[in-house]
């Protein structure tokens, strides 16, 4: 196989796509290099369902408008200043076009007055979800002339004395052990879902957590910049991360484990004992107030209890709950001190707040939780041109990066609806374009 | 182990175990309506199980966006999950129940049964028909009733008919009277229109606009027309044998009629048509993915358009070659195969039809009942 490439692609997620079928749709020839076998291919995006636009009038596809100044204050607010403003702006501007442009490479989206999806004036819906989008990404790209590999995961990014990069694949990467590319475009996602880089901040704790996305989001091209002398933007010790089921995969879990019925009940730990998150209310934001207080645990475990009423008012969970007729059967069922269950149900009953229903009614029901991981506040600093900006401020007129790899530039903390999908595609497409310009002119 | 291989309980169990983590993702809800109506269920009846079973049309959309299909360790495959409900439904709702032993293998029990009576009705005529009359080249008018009395057509086509008619609507009563919506009498009556209009579309093998999954990852709409045409093709011969039936008791003119008359045209228009809908089903089945398909809804898709195919094909090699003195033998072997055709018709794919139908009362009749959506954004 040819071995030397206008571009190459690093990394198979949303931007990753995004950024080959613009390089290639540039003139340029496009390697793109997935490190995850073909079945888990598309980063992320996979568990993904909406993305964030702009628009001044409704479409077929949202309804009523957001401006792109609504979009950059929300981002204030969540990222509480932690943000690059010339790129949140031009995140905000340039997903205006977004919509249409994958719509262009094949995508699908929903029309709103089809199915159930909640009404949302800010973000649009891909038709069947993150990975039906990817699927359509992944064709028109191998339709435009893409040469796309699977299972090749990168190990080093090196540039040569002539400007170009060499990219190494891993030992065990099919293909061709290195290949030459003019311009290469880093999509490889954050770290986080590598046991031993989340040890490695946030200590032996770690080893409770669940990883919400792909286990391919490794973080090792984000360290082997960062080695190389990539300058670091946000923080690796701050992730979002939510209550998820227990009982789901360490990895994948995705969108389906996500524990969505905590207002509806209270959360007790491995002791029995209840606890509360600090500033968690039923609102959406409440997740990711959640995730951290549930790390915190001992066994990064904790418990929600539900009596029957709550069940139901609570919208169903991927896994069954765990029921008994008495407090002390759910107790014995969960490994818990029925004592101390019974203590914590009878205090909150006692001590309702205005508008909380007691926990009264039988059979009662319980989901075990851990914190699932959704992605971590950190990557590499990119200009505006998406390019990887060193330690000592340079910059190389062919080394882009975008996704999550860099998604901490705009999204230093917090996190809004559907704000990865447009980040990965935005900065992706972006991406590609300057690296096809780069080489085509 | 695929799904079909499971015992009834353990199929229950798989197909709630799968509904409950797609209620719990919802990404699908665009692309058919079995998920707008598992949208916040918290428990599956099995009446609900083989309604939704039912309302799915294997369109497959829902095994390629799933992030969660195997290798991953929630191994969801939905379309097969819901193929071996269909299976197992089509089964229990049958009547009469102890013809349900047929549906264990359904294709063995077509074939054996078309087998049957084709070679039945072929060593009849040969018995009781004239060889003169059987093997002597004839077109004139009252030809076909020379080698198989006109009473004994219409009496045994008729009687197979009625048959096949009356199981395959008892069996939908039941499986109505199941499913049936606990919906005012209102919003039943305002579903209908919608609920036709589904039906006659086809509008869910259209995967939410971009089409079916027919064949793997690439959404095609071939499915769809094939089914169009084939059922096309299909209302043309039945026209067919209407405007022959008013030749024969309203104007007195008995078979074969003339190449240009409206039954030929008809028939010959409609059983090309049924043909060329029929290739592309089988095609299809050929070509697909098998891994999100139930390896005995494949057979049965199969075994259906395979007799399907011989009923038209042998009627219009009697068309084709009518002037020969191969016709009385092509007329016979064309009636026993539409005897037989209609003698298995009830455990046979023609249940999906009116299942299909009545799933998508139900679906059209919940969502006329439903209040408006108006959910707050959550942005």
């Amino acid at each position: 196989m040819q071995s030397t490439w206008d571009v190459v692609v690093i990394g198979g997620g949303l931007a990753g796509l995004c950024a080959a079928i613009a390089a290639r749709r540039g003139g340029a020839s496009v390697r793109l290099l997935e490190s995850a076998p073909p079945a888990f291919r598309g980063g992320n995006a996979r568990h993904a369902r909406n993305f964030r636009i702009v628009h001044d009038a409704p479409t077929p596809h949202v309804p009523d408008s957001y401006h792109a100044s609504e979009f950059i204050d929300e981002l204030d607010r969540v990222t509480a200043g932690e943000r690059d403003p010339a790129l949140a702006e031009r995140l905000a501007g340039e997903s205006e076009t977004i919509a249409p442009w994958l719509m262009t490479n094949g995508v699908h989206l929903q029309d709103p007055a089809v199915g159930i999806v909640p009404y949302s004036r800010r973000t649009v819906f891909p038709l069947g979800g993150g990975k039906a989008m990817i699927n359509a990404l992944y064709a028109t790209a191998s339709d435009l002339g893409v040469t796309i590999s699977a299972d090749s995961e990168v190990g080093t990014l090196r540039q040569a004395a002539d400007g170009c990069w060499r990219v190494s694949l891993a030992a065990d990467s099919p293909g061709g052990s290195t290949l030459e590319a003019r311009s290469v475009v880093v999509c490889a996602g954050g770290a986080g879902a590598d046991p031993d880089w989340l040890r490695s901040h946030y200590g032996d704790t770690a080893d409770g957590f669940m990883v919400r996305g792909t286990a391919y989001a490794n973080g090792r091209v984000l360290t082997d910049l960062i080695s190389a002398g990539a300058r670091t933007v946000g923080d690796p010790t701050v992730c979002h991360m939510v209550a998820v089921d227990a009982r789901g995969p360490r990895f994948d879990g995705g969108i389906a484990t996500r524990i969505t019925a905590i207002p509806h009940g209270i959360v007790v730990d491995g002791s029995g004992a209840r606890i509360d998150a600090t500033g968690a209310g039923a609102e959406p934001t409440h997740y990711a107030r959640w995730g951290p207080r549930i790390a915190a645990c001992v066994d990064q475990t904790a418990y929600l209890i539900l009596d029957a009423d709550g069940l139901q008012r609570a919208a169903p969970q991927a896994f069954p709950p765990i029921v008994g007729t008495t407090i002390a059967d759910l107790a014995a069922a969960l490994g818990l001190d029925p004592a101390a269950l019974a203590h914590s149900t009878g205090a909150f009953n006692a001590a309702l707040a205005a508008g909380a229903r007691p926990i009264a009614t039988a059979p009662f029901a319980a989901y075990p939780m851990r914190p699932g991981v959704t992605f971590v506040h950190y990557g590499v600093a990119v200009d505006q041109h998406m390019r990887v900006i060193w330690t000592d401020g340079r910059r190389n007129d062919n080394l882009f990066a975008a996704g999550m790899i860099m998604a901490a530039n705009v999204i230093g903390r917090g996190y809004l609806a559907g704000l990865g999908l447009t980040l990965a595609a935005v900065f992706g497409r972006l991406a590609g374009e300057e690296a096809a310009r780069h080489v085509v002119g | 182990m695929s799904s079909v291989d499971l015992p009834a309980d353990e199929l229950t169990a798989e197909a709630e175990r799968v509904l409950r983590i797609c209620t719990a993702c919802m990404y699908c809800d665009g692309l058919c309506p079995v998920f707008p109506a598992i949208d916040n269920t918290h428990q599956f009846k099995l009446s609900d199980l083989n309604y939704l079973a039912n309302l799915c049309h294997n369109c497959k959309g829902c095994w390629y966006a799933c992030q969660y299909t195997p290798p991953h360790p929630f191994a969801v495959n939905l379309p097969a999950t819901l193929a071996a409900v269909r299976q197992r439904s089509y089964r229990d709702y049958l009547w009469p129940r102890w013809l349900g032993r047929a549906f264990r293998s359904p294709a063995v029990g077509i074939a054996a049964t078309v087998g049957f009576v084709v070679l039945a009705t072929l060593a009849i005529v040969l018995m009781c028909t004239p060889p003169a009359a059987l093997f002597g080249a004839d077109d004139r008018e009252g030809a076909f009733y020379r080698v198989v009395p006109w009473s004994i057509m219409a009496g045994a086509a008729g009687a197979s008919l009625l048959w096949a008619m009356a199981c395959i609507a008892l069996a939908t009563v039941r499986f109505w009277r199941d499913i049936a919506p606990d919906v005012p009498k209102r919003a039943m009556l305002r579903a209908v229109a919608p609920a036709l209009r589904d039906i006659v579309t086809l509008r869910h093998l259209g995967g939410g606009g971009p089409g079916c999954n027919d064949v793997g990852e690439r959404t095609s709409q071939q499915r769809r027309w094939a089914h169009h045409v084939m059922v096309a093709g299909f209302a043309g011969t039945v026209l067919s044998t209407a405007t022959a039936a008013i030749y024969h008791h309203a104007l007195g003119v008995a078979a074969p009629y003339p190449l240009t008359s409206l039954p030929v045209l008809l028939g010959l228009v409609g059983g090309v048509a049924m043909l060329a809908g029929i290739g592309g089903l089988l095609g299809l089945e050929f070509r697909a993915d098998k891994e999100p398909s139930d390896p005995r809804e494949v057979r049965l898709n199969v075994a259906f358009l395979v007799l399907l195919a011989l009923v038209t094909l042998s009627g219009v090699a009697v068309l084709a070659l009518r002037g020969t003195a191969a016709m009385g033998l092509l007329l016979t072997g064309h009636l026993g195969l539409v005897f037989g055709f209609f003698l298995v018709l009830p455990f046979s794919k023609a249940v999906h039809a009116p299942f299909r139908a009545a799933a998508l009362l139900r679906a059209a009749a919940e969502k006329a009942a439903a209040r408006p959506r108006g959910k707050p954004d959550r942005g």
